[in-house]
Protein backbone atom coordinates (compact mmCIF):
# COMPACT_ATOMS: atom_id res chain seq x y z
CA UNK A 1 0.00 0.00 0.00
CA UNK A 2 1.48 3.44 -1.02
CA UNK A 3 -1.04 5.03 0.42
CA UNK A 4 -2.23 3.28 3.47
CA UNK A 5 -5.53 4.78 5.11
CA UNK A 6 -6.97 3.75 8.26
CA UNK A 7 -6.84 -0.69 9.13
CA UNK A 8 -9.89 -2.11 8.56
CA UNK A 9 -10.30 -5.30 10.57
CA UNK A 10 -10.95 -8.38 8.52
CA UNK A 11 -13.16 -10.74 10.48
CA UNK A 12 -11.88 -14.71 10.73
CA UNK A 13 -13.52 -17.50 11.66
CA UNK A 14 -12.71 -17.01 15.15
CA UNK A 15 -13.70 -13.16 15.05
CA UNK A 16 -16.38 -13.11 13.03
CA UNK A 17 -18.97 -13.81 16.12
CA UNK A 18 -17.17 -10.62 17.70
CA UNK A 19 -18.02 -8.12 14.82
CA UNK A 20 -21.08 -9.70 14.22
CA UNK A 21 -22.11 -8.68 18.22
CA UNK A 22 -20.53 -5.12 17.45
CA UNK A 23 -22.98 -4.64 14.34
CA UNK A 24 -25.12 -5.29 16.55
CA UNK A 25 -24.51 -2.88 18.99
CA UNK A 26 -23.39 -5.91 21.84
CA UNK A 27 -19.87 -6.29 23.03
CA UNK A 28 -19.15 -9.96 22.94
CA UNK A 29 -16.62 -12.12 24.81
CA UNK A 30 -15.92 -15.93 25.00
CA UNK A 31 -16.39 -17.52 28.03
CA UNK A 32 -15.01 -21.45 29.39
CA UNK A 33 -17.33 -23.29 30.81
CA UNK A 34 -13.88 -25.42 31.74
CA UNK A 35 -12.38 -22.87 33.67
CA UNK A 36 -15.27 -20.29 34.09
CA UNK A 37 -12.72 -17.44 32.88
CA UNK A 38 -13.92 -14.70 29.89
CA UNK A 39 -11.41 -14.08 26.64
CA UNK A 40 -10.47 -11.49 24.45
CA UNK A 41 -9.60 -11.42 21.87
CA UNK A 42 -11.32 -14.77 20.77
CA UNK A 43 -9.53 -17.50 19.45
CA UNK A 44 -10.53 -21.24 19.09
CA UNK A 45 -9.34 -22.73 22.54
CA UNK A 46 -9.13 -21.13 26.15
CA UNK A 47 -5.57 -19.80 26.17
CA UNK A 48 -6.22 -20.28 30.15
CA UNK A 49 -6.94 -23.65 30.58
CA UNK A 50 -6.69 -25.05 26.68
CA UNK A 51 -10.56 -25.94 26.80
CA UNK A 52 -12.61 -26.14 23.67
CA UNK A 53 -15.70 -25.39 25.12
CA UNK A 54 -16.35 -21.57 24.62
CA UNK A 55 -19.54 -19.85 24.34
CA UNK A 56 -20.04 -16.75 23.40
CA UNK A 57 -21.61 -13.91 26.07
CA UNK A 58 -22.47 -10.78 25.89
CA UNK A 59 -20.51 -8.40 28.17
CA UNK A 60 -21.29 -5.30 30.28
CA UNK A 61 -19.54 -2.84 27.96
CA UNK A 62 -17.96 -1.76 31.32
CA UNK A 63 -14.28 -0.92 31.97
CA UNK A 64 -11.35 0.80 33.83
CA UNK A 65 -8.40 2.60 32.33
CA UNK A 66 -5.18 0.84 33.05
CA UNK A 67 -2.69 3.44 31.21
CA UNK A 68 -3.49 6.04 28.30
CA UNK A 69 -1.60 8.10 25.84
CA UNK A 70 -2.26 11.17 23.53
CA UNK A 71 -0.87 10.29 20.22
CA UNK A 72 0.81 13.59 18.84
CA UNK A 73 2.23 11.80 15.63
CA UNK A 74 1.23 9.15 13.37
CA UNK A 75 3.73 7.53 10.34
CA UNK A 76 0.28 6.26 8.44
CA UNK A 77 -1.26 9.67 7.10
CA UNK A 78 -4.88 8.78 7.79
CA UNK A 79 -3.94 8.63 11.51
CA UNK A 80 -1.81 11.31 11.69
CA UNK A 81 -4.68 13.54 10.26
CA UNK A 82 -6.53 13.14 13.66
CA UNK A 83 -4.01 13.84 16.04
CA UNK A 84 -4.15 14.38 19.19
CA UNK A 85 -6.14 11.10 19.84
CA UNK A 86 -6.91 9.06 22.54
CA UNK A 87 -5.23 5.67 22.54
CA UNK A 88 -6.05 3.72 25.71
CA UNK A 89 -5.47 0.26 27.48
CA UNK A 90 -8.50 -0.66 29.55
CA UNK A 91 -9.67 -3.48 31.70
CA UNK A 92 -13.33 -4.97 31.08
CA UNK A 93 -15.22 -5.93 34.22
CA UNK A 94 -15.27 -9.30 33.28
CA UNK A 95 -11.08 -9.16 32.94
CA UNK A 96 -10.19 -9.18 29.49
CA UNK A 97 -8.13 -6.42 28.42
CA UNK A 98 -8.78 -4.13 25.18
CA UNK A 99 -6.53 -1.46 23.56
CA UNK A 100 -8.96 1.16 22.59
CA UNK A 101 -9.49 5.02 22.07
CA UNK A 102 -11.54 7.13 24.50
CA UNK A 103 -13.81 9.31 22.77
CA UNK A 104 -16.53 12.14 23.96
CA UNK A 105 -14.26 13.42 26.12
CA UNK A 106 -10.83 15.79 25.25
CA UNK A 107 -7.83 12.94 25.01
CA UNK A 108 -6.07 15.17 27.37
CA UNK A 109 -8.69 14.69 30.40
CA UNK A 110 -8.33 10.26 30.10
CA UNK A 111 -7.01 9.50 33.54
CA UNK A 112 -5.94 5.58 34.45
CA UNK A 113 -8.78 4.49 36.44
CA UNK A 114 -11.38 6.27 34.44
CA UNK A 115 -14.61 4.31 34.50
CA UNK A 116 -15.42 3.59 30.56
CA UNK A 117 -18.40 2.46 28.72
CA UNK A 118 -18.68 0.64 25.22
CA UNK A 119 -19.90 2.97 22.52
CA UNK A 120 -20.11 1.69 18.34
CA UNK A 121 -18.58 3.36 15.49
CA UNK A 122 -19.00 2.50 11.96
CA UNK A 123 -16.48 2.34 10.18
CA UNK A 124 -17.23 0.43 7.02
CA UNK A 125 -20.10 -1.67 5.80
CA UNK A 126 -19.13 -4.98 7.50
CA UNK A 127 -17.42 -3.46 10.42
CA UNK A 128 -18.70 -1.05 13.36
CA UNK A 129 -15.16 -0.80 15.62
CA UNK A 130 -15.82 -0.66 19.95
CA UNK A 131 -14.34 2.57 21.24
CA UNK A 132 -14.99 3.41 24.77
CA UNK A 133 -16.21 6.66 26.78
CA UNK A 134 -16.41 7.96 30.11
CA UNK A 135 -19.40 7.06 32.43
CA UNK B 1 15.47 -25.30 35.56
CA UNK B 2 18.54 -27.84 34.97
CA UNK B 3 22.31 -27.21 35.42
CA UNK B 4 23.36 -24.53 33.01
CA UNK B 5 26.48 -25.70 31.37
CA UNK B 6 27.43 -22.96 29.15
CA UNK B 7 29.36 -20.42 31.90
CA UNK B 8 32.61 -19.30 30.30
CA UNK B 9 32.30 -21.87 27.36
CA UNK B 10 32.72 -19.17 24.66
CA UNK B 11 33.75 -16.14 23.84
CA UNK B 12 33.65 -12.94 22.06
CA UNK B 13 37.00 -12.85 19.83
CA UNK B 14 36.11 -10.06 17.22
CA UNK B 15 33.89 -7.20 17.49
CA UNK B 16 33.00 -4.35 14.87
CA UNK B 17 30.45 -1.67 13.91
CA UNK B 18 29.66 -0.54 10.51
CA UNK B 19 29.58 3.27 10.12
CA UNK B 20 26.13 3.98 11.78
CA UNK B 21 23.98 6.95 11.48
CA UNK B 22 23.08 8.16 8.66
CA UNK B 23 24.44 5.50 5.29
CA UNK B 24 21.75 5.92 2.36
CA UNK B 25 24.31 4.08 0.30
CA UNK B 26 24.02 0.75 1.27
CA UNK B 27 20.98 -2.08 1.75
CA UNK B 28 20.66 -4.09 4.80
CA UNK B 29 22.53 -6.63 3.39
CA UNK B 30 25.39 -4.33 2.25
CA UNK B 31 25.79 -3.32 5.91
CA UNK B 32 25.49 -6.95 7.25
CA UNK B 33 28.35 -7.83 5.30
CA UNK B 34 30.38 -5.03 6.04
CA UNK B 35 29.60 -5.88 9.73
CA UNK B 36 31.08 -9.40 9.40
CA UNK B 37 34.20 -8.29 7.07
CA UNK B 38 35.06 -5.60 10.05
CA UNK B 39 34.55 -8.26 12.50
CA UNK B 40 36.22 -10.76 11.21
CA UNK B 41 39.68 -8.69 10.65
CA UNK B 42 38.93 -7.28 14.23
CA UNK B 43 39.53 -11.40 15.10
CA UNK B 44 42.08 -11.64 13.07
CA UNK B 45 40.62 -14.45 10.74
CA UNK B 46 39.15 -15.45 7.48
CA UNK B 47 35.75 -16.48 6.37
CA UNK B 48 37.21 -19.85 6.06
CA UNK B 49 37.60 -20.14 10.06
CA UNK B 50 33.67 -19.78 10.26
CA UNK B 51 31.43 -21.71 10.22
CA UNK B 52 28.44 -20.79 11.91
CA UNK B 53 26.72 -18.27 11.00
CA UNK B 54 23.62 -16.48 12.72
CA UNK B 55 21.72 -13.19 11.68
CA UNK B 56 19.10 -11.16 13.15
CA UNK B 57 16.58 -10.00 10.15
CA UNK B 58 16.17 -6.45 8.86
CA UNK B 59 12.64 -4.53 9.40
CA UNK B 60 13.32 -3.05 5.55
CA UNK B 61 13.23 -6.70 4.36
CA UNK B 62 10.58 -8.81 2.16
CA UNK B 63 9.49 -11.94 1.26
CA UNK B 64 12.30 -14.39 1.09
CA UNK B 65 14.91 -12.00 2.08
CA UNK B 66 13.31 -12.17 5.51
CA UNK B 67 12.58 -15.92 5.63
CA UNK B 68 15.97 -16.75 4.06
CA UNK B 69 18.49 -14.06 5.58
CA UNK B 70 21.02 -16.22 6.60
CA UNK B 71 21.39 -17.98 3.55
CA UNK B 72 21.06 -14.53 2.48
CA UNK B 73 23.88 -13.29 3.91
CA UNK B 74 26.05 -16.40 3.84
CA UNK B 75 25.71 -16.24 0.12
CA UNK B 76 27.36 -12.65 -0.29
CA UNK B 77 30.04 -13.28 2.07
CA UNK B 78 30.86 -16.46 -0.04
CA UNK B 79 30.69 -19.02 2.81
CA UNK B 80 28.43 -22.31 3.36
CA UNK B 81 28.37 -22.78 7.21
CA UNK B 82 27.51 -25.98 8.81
CA UNK B 83 25.00 -24.13 11.57
CA UNK B 84 23.01 -21.65 9.67
CA UNK B 85 20.26 -19.83 11.76
CA UNK B 86 17.90 -16.54 10.97
CA UNK B 87 16.45 -15.02 14.29
CA UNK B 88 13.20 -12.92 14.54
CA UNK B 89 12.31 -11.53 17.92
CA UNK B 90 13.29 -7.89 17.30
CA UNK B 91 15.49 -6.18 19.87
CA UNK B 92 16.00 -8.60 21.95
CA UNK B 93 17.88 -11.15 19.31
CA UNK B 94 21.87 -10.41 19.68
CA UNK B 95 21.46 -10.93 22.89
CA UNK B 96 19.78 -14.17 22.80
CA UNK B 97 22.12 -15.02 20.24
CA UNK B 98 24.72 -15.19 21.79
CA UNK B 99 23.75 -18.21 23.99
CA UNK B 100 23.03 -19.90 21.23
CA UNK B 101 25.99 -19.32 19.58
CA UNK B 102 27.49 -20.50 22.76
CA UNK B 103 25.14 -23.66 23.37
CA UNK B 104 25.98 -24.75 19.48
CA UNK B 105 29.64 -24.14 20.21
CA UNK B 106 29.68 -26.16 23.37
CA UNK B 107 27.02 -29.13 21.16
CA UNK B 108 30.21 -29.41 18.95
CA UNK B 109 27.42 -28.03 16.03
CA UNK B 110 30.14 -25.73 15.08
CA UNK B 111 33.32 -23.88 16.42
CA UNK B 112 33.07 -20.06 15.57
CA UNK B 113 30.16 -18.42 14.81
CA UNK B 114 29.66 -15.00 12.96
CA UNK B 115 26.43 -13.18 14.78
CA UNK B 116 25.71 -10.28 12.31
CA UNK B 117 23.19 -7.90 12.99
CA UNK B 118 22.14 -4.77 10.95
CA UNK B 119 19.29 -2.95 9.62
CA UNK B 120 18.70 0.67 8.22
CA UNK B 121 15.20 2.24 9.44
CA UNK B 122 16.29 5.71 8.25
CA UNK B 123 17.39 4.86 4.84
CA UNK B 124 16.23 1.40 3.68
CA UNK B 125 12.61 1.78 4.43
CA UNK B 126 12.64 5.06 1.87
CA UNK B 127 13.73 2.83 -0.56
CA UNK B 128 12.21 -0.38 -0.55
CA UNK B 129 8.86 0.27 1.84
CA UNK B 130 6.55 3.31 2.17
CA UNK B 131 6.55 3.02 5.65
CA UNK B 132 7.12 0.34 8.96
CA UNK B 133 4.85 -2.95 8.32
CA UNK B 134 1.70 -2.35 10.85
CA UNK B 135 3.41 -4.90 14.41
CA UNK B 136 0.09 -4.34 16.04
CA UNK B 137 -2.88 -7.16 16.13
CA UNK B 138 -4.21 -6.60 12.75
CA UNK B 139 -8.22 -6.70 14.08
CA UNK B 140 -7.80 -5.64 18.12
CA UNK B 141 -4.79 -3.10 17.81
CA UNK B 142 -4.13 -1.35 14.82
CA UNK B 143 -7.50 -0.45 14.16
CA UNK B 144 -6.88 2.29 17.18
CA UNK B 145 -4.26 3.93 15.45
CA UNK B 146 -1.69 2.67 18.05
CA UNK B 147 2.02 3.88 16.74
CA UNK B 148 5.43 2.29 18.58
CA UNK B 149 5.92 5.41 20.68
CA UNK B 150 2.14 5.07 21.48
CA UNK B 151 2.54 1.27 23.30
CA UNK B 152 5.74 2.60 25.30
CA UNK B 153 3.75 5.74 26.31
CA UNK B 154 0.95 3.24 27.92
CA UNK B 155 4.36 1.57 29.57
CA UNK B 156 5.36 4.97 30.94
CA UNK B 157 2.73 6.68 32.18
CA UNK B 158 1.65 3.72 34.31
CA UNK B 159 5.45 3.63 35.91
CA UNK B 160 4.54 7.42 36.59
CA UNK B 161 0.86 6.78 38.06
CA UNK B 162 2.58 3.40 40.28
CA UNK B 163 5.47 5.29 41.45
CA UNK B 164 5.72 8.79 40.50
CA UNK B 165 8.49 8.80 38.13
CA UNK B 166 8.48 12.32 36.27
CA UNK B 167 9.53 13.42 32.90
CA UNK B 168 12.61 15.07 34.13
CA UNK B 169 13.45 11.35 35.42
CA UNK B 170 12.71 10.04 31.79
CA UNK B 171 14.96 12.91 30.51
CA UNK B 172 18.04 12.09 32.24
CA UNK B 173 18.54 9.15 30.84
CA UNK B 174 18.26 10.88 27.20
CA UNK B 175 20.77 13.45 29.06
CA UNK B 176 23.02 10.51 30.34
CA UNK B 177 23.08 8.92 26.65
CA UNK B 178 23.47 12.00 24.77
CA UNK B 179 26.14 12.83 26.94
CA UNK B 180 28.19 9.05 25.94
CA UNK B 181 27.40 9.24 22.23
CA UNK B 182 29.54 12.82 22.72
CA UNK B 183 32.41 11.26 23.58
CA UNK B 184 32.16 7.95 20.82
CA UNK B 185 33.53 8.69 17.56
CA UNK B 186 30.54 7.70 14.61
CA UNK B 187 27.69 8.19 16.65
CA UNK B 188 24.57 9.48 15.15
CA UNK B 189 23.50 12.49 17.76
CA UNK B 190 26.71 13.63 19.29
CA UNK B 191 25.34 17.55 20.40
CA UNK B 192 25.21 17.36 23.98
CA UNK B 193 21.57 18.21 25.17
CA UNK B 194 20.20 19.24 28.20
CA UNK B 195 16.86 18.02 30.43
CA UNK B 196 15.28 21.35 28.93
CA UNK B 197 15.88 20.44 25.63
CA UNK B 198 14.09 16.83 26.09
CA UNK B 199 11.03 18.48 28.13
CA UNK B 200 10.73 21.39 25.56
CA UNK B 201 11.22 18.91 22.36
CA UNK B 202 7.38 18.25 20.33
CA UNK B 203 5.17 15.76 22.39
CA UNK B 204 5.23 12.81 20.07
CA UNK B 205 3.17 10.27 22.90
CA UNK B 206 2.01 11.82 25.64
CA UNK B 207 4.26 11.77 28.14
CA UNK B 208 7.24 10.73 25.32
CA UNK B 209 8.97 13.73 23.77
CA UNK B 210 10.89 13.03 20.60
CA UNK B 211 14.09 12.97 22.49
CA UNK B 212 12.52 10.42 24.81
CA UNK B 213 12.68 8.30 21.45
CA UNK B 214 15.31 6.30 19.86
CA UNK B 215 16.78 7.55 17.03
CA UNK B 216 15.70 6.16 13.05
CA UNK B 217 19.26 5.46 11.70
CA UNK B 218 21.32 2.74 9.44
CA UNK B 219 23.68 0.91 10.64
CA UNK B 220 25.23 -2.42 11.32
CA UNK B 221 27.44 -4.68 13.72
CA UNK B 222 29.14 -8.01 14.11
CA UNK B 223 30.72 -10.50 16.38
CA UNK B 224 32.53 -13.44 16.32
CA UNK B 225 32.32 -15.79 19.31
CA UNK B 226 34.61 -18.81 19.70
CA UNK B 227 35.34 -22.08 22.08
CA UNK B 228 36.72 -20.82 25.09
CA UNK B 229 39.64 -22.76 23.90
CA UNK B 230 40.11 -21.48 20.63
CA UNK B 231 39.85 -18.18 21.94
CA UNK B 232 43.30 -18.15 23.67
CA UNK B 233 44.89 -18.33 19.85
CA UNK B 234 42.94 -14.82 18.94
CA UNK B 235 44.92 -11.34 19.04
CA UNK B 236 42.40 -9.58 20.77
CA UNK B 237 41.85 -10.12 24.44
CA UNK B 238 38.63 -12.34 24.71
CA UNK B 239 35.58 -11.27 26.38
CA UNK B 240 34.13 -14.08 27.99
CA UNK B 241 30.38 -15.29 27.86
CA UNK B 242 29.36 -16.13 31.52
CA UNK B 243 25.81 -16.59 31.01
CA UNK B 244 22.39 -15.57 29.57
CA UNK B 245 18.84 -15.77 30.42
CA UNK B 246 15.39 -15.08 28.31
CA UNK B 247 11.84 -14.21 28.85
CA UNK B 248 9.28 -13.96 26.58
CA UNK B 249 6.20 -13.68 28.48
CA UNK B 250 3.76 -11.89 25.89
CA UNK B 251 3.24 -10.06 22.48
CA UNK B 252 0.54 -7.94 23.09
CA UNK B 253 0.40 -5.75 25.45
CA UNK B 254 -3.30 -6.60 25.90
CA UNK B 255 -1.69 -10.03 27.56
CA UNK B 256 0.61 -8.35 29.39
CA UNK B 257 0.39 -9.26 33.67
CA UNK B 258 2.11 -6.22 34.42
CA UNK B 259 2.92 -2.66 32.37
CA UNK B 260 5.71 -1.72 35.11
CA UNK B 261 7.38 -5.01 35.29
CA UNK B 262 8.87 -6.85 32.54
CA UNK B 263 10.47 -9.93 31.70
CA UNK B 264 13.58 -8.68 32.74
CA UNK B 265 13.00 -9.59 36.11
CA UNK B 266 13.41 -13.06 34.77
CA UNK B 267 15.53 -12.87 31.93
CA UNK B 268 18.31 -10.99 34.49
CA UNK B 269 17.66 -13.43 37.35
CA UNK B 270 18.35 -16.23 34.85
CA UNK B 271 21.56 -14.17 33.84
CA UNK B 272 22.47 -14.34 37.42
CA UNK B 273 22.17 -17.30 38.38
CA UNK B 274 24.02 -19.02 35.52
CA UNK B 275 27.10 -16.04 35.50
CA UNK B 276 27.11 -16.76 39.23
CA UNK B 277 27.11 -12.89 39.84
CA UNK B 278 25.06 -10.20 41.29
CA UNK B 279 23.61 -7.07 40.60
CA UNK B 280 26.14 -5.45 42.63
CA UNK B 281 29.08 -6.78 40.67
CA UNK B 282 28.12 -5.27 37.43
CA UNK B 283 30.72 -2.81 36.58
CA UNK B 284 28.73 -1.39 33.15
CA UNK B 285 25.24 -2.32 31.93
CA UNK B 286 24.13 -1.60 28.91
CA UNK B 287 19.85 -1.59 28.55
CA UNK B 288 17.72 -1.41 25.68
CA UNK B 289 16.48 2.39 25.81
CA UNK B 290 14.26 2.61 22.96
CA UNK B 291 12.54 4.63 24.62
CA UNK B 292 13.45 6.70 28.17
CA UNK B 293 11.35 5.08 30.75
CA UNK B 294 12.60 1.64 29.75
CA UNK B 295 16.08 2.07 30.80
CA UNK B 296 14.24 3.07 34.39
CA UNK B 297 12.49 0.06 33.84
CA UNK B 298 15.01 -2.47 33.28
CA UNK B 299 17.72 -0.60 36.11
CA UNK B 300 14.61 -1.73 38.01
CA UNK B 301 13.78 -5.22 36.81
CA UNK B 302 17.71 -6.17 36.78
CA UNK B 303 17.67 -4.94 40.33
CA UNK B 304 20.23 -1.84 40.00
CA UNK B 305 17.58 -0.27 42.26
CA UNK B 306 14.24 -1.33 43.60
CA UNK B 307 11.63 -1.15 42.06
CA UNK B 308 10.02 2.05 41.44
CA UNK B 309 12.88 3.80 42.12
CA UNK B 310 14.55 4.03 39.07
CA UNK B 311 13.49 7.47 38.58
CA UNK B 312 15.85 8.94 40.84
CA UNK B 313 18.36 6.14 40.22
CA UNK B 314 18.97 7.81 36.86
CA UNK B 315 19.45 11.38 38.06
CA UNK B 316 22.14 13.42 39.26
CA UNK B 317 24.74 11.48 37.07
CA UNK B 318 24.60 8.20 38.74
CA UNK B 319 24.48 6.35 34.79
CA UNK B 320 26.72 8.29 33.79
CA UNK B 321 30.53 8.04 32.83
CA UNK B 322 32.16 8.46 36.41
CA UNK B 323 28.84 7.53 37.99
CA UNK B 324 27.82 4.43 40.52
CA UNK B 325 26.59 2.59 37.21
CA UNK B 326 27.44 4.11 33.80
CA UNK B 327 24.87 2.54 31.32
CA UNK B 328 25.29 2.71 27.30
CA UNK B 329 28.79 4.28 27.17
CA UNK B 330 28.47 4.06 23.60
CA UNK B 331 24.86 6.82 23.46
CA UNK B 332 22.37 3.60 23.44
CA UNK B 333 19.64 3.98 20.57
CA UNK B 334 18.53 7.22 21.85
CA UNK B 335 21.95 8.90 20.80
CA UNK B 336 24.35 5.96 19.15
CA UNK B 337 22.27 4.27 16.67
CA UNK B 338 19.24 2.84 16.00
CA UNK B 339 18.63 1.12 12.68
CA UNK B 340 14.83 -1.34 13.07
CA UNK B 341 15.58 -4.58 14.86
CA UNK B 342 18.12 -6.24 16.82
CA UNK B 343 19.44 -2.75 18.14
CA UNK B 344 21.49 -4.59 21.24
CA UNK B 345 24.35 -5.68 18.38
CA UNK B 346 25.58 -2.00 19.37
CA UNK B 347 25.18 -2.82 22.99
CA UNK B 348 27.46 -5.95 22.72
CA UNK B 349 29.81 -4.42 20.72
CA UNK B 350 30.40 -1.71 23.11
CA UNK B 351 30.85 -4.27 26.34
CA UNK B 352 33.13 -6.05 23.97
CA UNK B 353 35.30 -2.77 23.77
CA UNK B 354 34.29 -1.76 27.50
CA UNK B 355 35.94 -5.31 28.65
CA UNK B 356 38.74 -5.17 26.08
CA UNK B 357 39.77 -1.54 27.72
CA UNK B 358 39.90 0.30 24.71
CA UNK B 359 37.32 2.83 25.15
CA UNK B 360 39.49 5.72 25.88
CA UNK B 361 37.91 8.79 27.38
CA UNK B 362 34.69 6.76 27.89
CA UNK B 363 36.70 3.98 29.65
CA UNK B 364 35.13 2.36 32.60
CA UNK B 365 37.94 2.27 34.83
CA UNK B 366 38.51 -1.42 35.55
CA UNK B 367 35.68 -3.18 33.75
CA UNK B 368 35.14 -6.74 34.52
CA UNK B 369 31.90 -7.79 34.49
CA UNK B 370 29.46 -6.19 31.69
CA UNK B 371 25.51 -7.10 31.68
CA UNK B 372 23.87 -6.49 28.63
CA UNK B 373 19.71 -6.14 28.14
CA UNK B 374 17.87 -6.79 25.03
CA UNK B 375 14.22 -6.41 24.30
CA UNK B 376 11.43 -6.72 21.24
CA UNK B 377 8.31 -6.02 20.17
CA UNK B 378 6.17 -3.98 23.17
CA UNK B 379 8.38 -4.85 25.48
CA UNK B 380 7.07 -8.58 25.00
CA UNK B 381 10.69 -10.64 24.49
CA UNK B 382 13.58 -10.17 26.25
CA UNK B 383 17.36 -11.11 26.56
CA UNK B 384 19.83 -10.99 29.19
CA UNK B 385 23.71 -11.56 28.75
CA UNK B 386 26.32 -11.54 31.24
CA UNK B 387 30.01 -11.09 29.68
CA UNK B 388 33.64 -11.29 31.58
CA UNK B 389 37.13 -10.46 31.40
CA UNK B 390 39.07 -13.30 31.66
CA UNK B 391 39.41 -12.89 35.99
CA UNK B 392 35.88 -13.40 36.15
CA UNK B 393 36.05 -16.98 34.85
Amino acid sequence: MDKPGKLIPVPTAETAEFWAGCRQGELRLQLCAACNKYQFPPQSFCRHCSSAELSWVAASGQGRVLSCTVVHWSPNPAYAAEVPYSLALIELDEGPRMLTNIVGVPPSEVRTGMQVAVVFEQCSPEITLPKFKPR
Amino acid sequence: MSRYRLRGCAAIVGAADTRVGVVPEFTSAQLQTQAARLAMADAGIGKEQIDGLITCNASVERGPLKTFHAEMVAELLGIAPRFCLTGAVGGALPVLMIEHAAAAIAAGLCHTVLLISADNLLSGAKRRVPMPEPWDDPQFEEPYGPTTPAMYALIARAHMDAYGTTSEQFAAVAVACRKHAAMTPGAHKRTPITIADVLNSRMIADPLHLLDCSLVSDGGAAIVITSAERARDFSKTPVYFLGAGEAHPYLSLLHAQSLTVSGAVESGRQAYAAAGVRAQDIDVAFVYDAFTPMAIIYLEDLGFCPKGEGGRFVQGGNIELGGALPINTHGGLLSYCHAGLANSIFHITEAVRQLRGECGARQVAGARLAIIHGQGGRASTHGTAILGTQETL
